[in-house]
């Protein structure tokens, strides 16, 4: 990302964001309420423009070469939306052929079995429970196995056994090469999972270092935790 | 094409799942007004030369049912997917903004003619039919269907609630098709409602639709063809340019 900006009216949500997010990395995007980090994803994903600046995933522009660039990535969004006229294995398999997918079973079982989906697969989507419709929204974004997935917040209201299970699948797809860019407000998660964390606020990145190095720099009274680090940075700018 | 074809297939499956509502319905409402309006006025009201009254209603309850029906799905189709956020599935997506309107569009145009056969399969116990010019009646229920598909469409990036939907509905399309000539042919009106009625785009749909049926119409169906096949091409030029720019859909 090259000097985003995005301007609504007279609101400046983001002002100038330059970032770069390594291959194959775990990286954190963290920041109150109203930083601009929904804002940020939705210019990574084309569902908003920038004001000002560029962005593309693995060389691919997001709005130039968009084709390109999303199929590059797989986006789970924050609100937990859902096409009620569909099952579960119906809605993957839409999701894999506006992706050029065709025949994709075997990968759509794979997901789903990992997300514990399975029992589902051929339940409305309008008969899930809040967790499970957030898997669904998780497997929807790797139906075409993107090198470079994005998580806004995938653990908003979510029971810690479907935490603990998304994780371990999330890890596992970042061993295996996928780029993982996650935003949330749990701070002990992108502690344990990010390697890199950039810090927003008011639409500005305020930190941006390893996560090893956020918490060494940390100079307080104790063993700092990122919610220290967290704290006292915002408090700062 | 993949992605196309897939958006296609679900804007397809989305109202089939629900034919009973989505089909079943207005196929019922179409028959209902023959029988009432057939029964009611038959007796009273003087159409083409040649021409029995309920024969007369039946093209025109047909093109109606089809024009409404196009108009509803594309419309709410947007809005819903607009209103509760699915619509970013498909915006992540590769898919262009060519491909989502052709996709709505031809699964729009589907629903208006399975529509348009429910009514008329229907309608044809009750009435006996002749099919004069079959191709024009085709030609005018595909660019019909079109039309609305497209301004249906354009309905849904515009509304941000279900109720613009609605006064859309209520307000511009039902008004437009219902003084369009479904019920009467426009001869029976006086001069200046004649040439008021000339400035309803629907009129053209229903009376060159008409023609395909008695080989009779108000106005030569190649002018008809030539007044919706031109609104068709501005409606979607402008409809094309505002997901092009991602107008109340793209933030």
């Amino acid at each position: 990302m090259r000097g985003v900006e995005k301007r609504y009216g007279a609101l400046q949500a983001l002002a100038g964001v330059s970032l770069e997010v390594r291959q194959g990395e775990f990286f954190g995007l963290l920041g109150p309420n109203g930083a601009g980090k929904t804002t940020l994803i939705s210019i990574i994903a084309g569902l908003g423009r920038a004001s000002a600046g560029s962005v593309s995933v693995m060389g691919a522009d997001v709005v130039a070469d968009y084709r390109r660039a999303r199929r590059l990535l797989g986006v789970v969004p924050q609100e937990l939306v859902f096409d009620p006229f569909f099952t579960v294995r119906e809605t993957l398999r839409i999701q894999s052929g506006y992706f050029g997918l065709r025949g994709n079973d075997v990968w759509i079982d794979e997901v789903m079995h990992h997300l514990d989906l399975t029992a589902k697969a051929d339940a409305n989507m309008r008969s899930l429970s809040g967790g499970m419709k957030r898997r669904v929204l998780v497997a929807q974004a790797l139906v075409h196995k993107p090198p470079v997935i994005v998580l806004d917040e995938p653990t908003a209201g979510v029971d810690v056994e479907l935490r603990q299970g998304l994780w371990q699948f999330v890890r596992r797809l970042n061993r295996d090469g996928h780029t993982v860019v996650l935003t949330t407000h749990y701070l002990e998660e992108a502690e344990e999972h990010c390697e890199r964390i950039a810090m927003l606020k008011a639409g500005r990145i305020v930190a941006l270092d390893s996560t090893k190095n956020l918490l060494a720099n940390f100079a307080g009274p104790h063993p700092a935790d990122l919610e220290d680090v967290f704290l006292h940075i915002m408090q700062r700018h | 094409m993949t992605g196309f074809n897939t958006l296609l297939y679900k804007e397809l499956l989305r109202f089939w799942k629900v034919a009973f509502q989505t089909v079943g319905g207005p196929v019922l409402s179409a028959l209902l007004y023959l029988i009432i309006f057939a029964q009611a006025l038959g007796a009273h009201v003087r159409v083409f030369e040649g021409v029995p009254y309920s024969a007369f209603l039946v093209p025109g309850l047909v093109m109606m049912s089809m024009l409404q029906n196009a108009f509803a799905n594309s419309a709410s189709s947007l809005i819903q997917s607009k209103i509760t956020g699915n619509l970013v599935f498909v915006l992540v997506t590769p898919i262009s903004y060519v491909e989502f309107f052709g996709a709505y569009v031809l699964a729009s145009v589907a629903r208006g003619l399975v529509v348009g056969a429910g009514v008329l399969a229907v309608t044809a116990w009750f009435v006996e039919l002749r099919f004069a010019a079959p191709l024009w009646a085709l030609a005018f229920a595909l660019l019909g269907s079109a039309l609305l598909a497209v301004l249906g469409l354009l309905a849904g990036i515009w509304a941000e609630k279900f109720e613009q939907i609605a006064a859309f509905q209520n307000f511009v399309v039902l008004p437009l098709t219902m003084l369009s000539g479904v019920f009467y042919s426009i001869h029976s009106l006086t001069p200046r409602w004649q040439q008021i009625s000339h400035l309803n785009p629907f009129f053209y749909m229903i009376d060159g639709f008409r023609y395909g049926f008695f080989g009779a119409s108000d106005v030569a169906p190649a002018a008809s063809f030539a007044v919706v096949a031109v609104s068709l091409a501005l409606l979607s030029v402008l409809t094309l340019r505002l997901l092009k720019a991602g107008y109340k859909i793209r933030t």
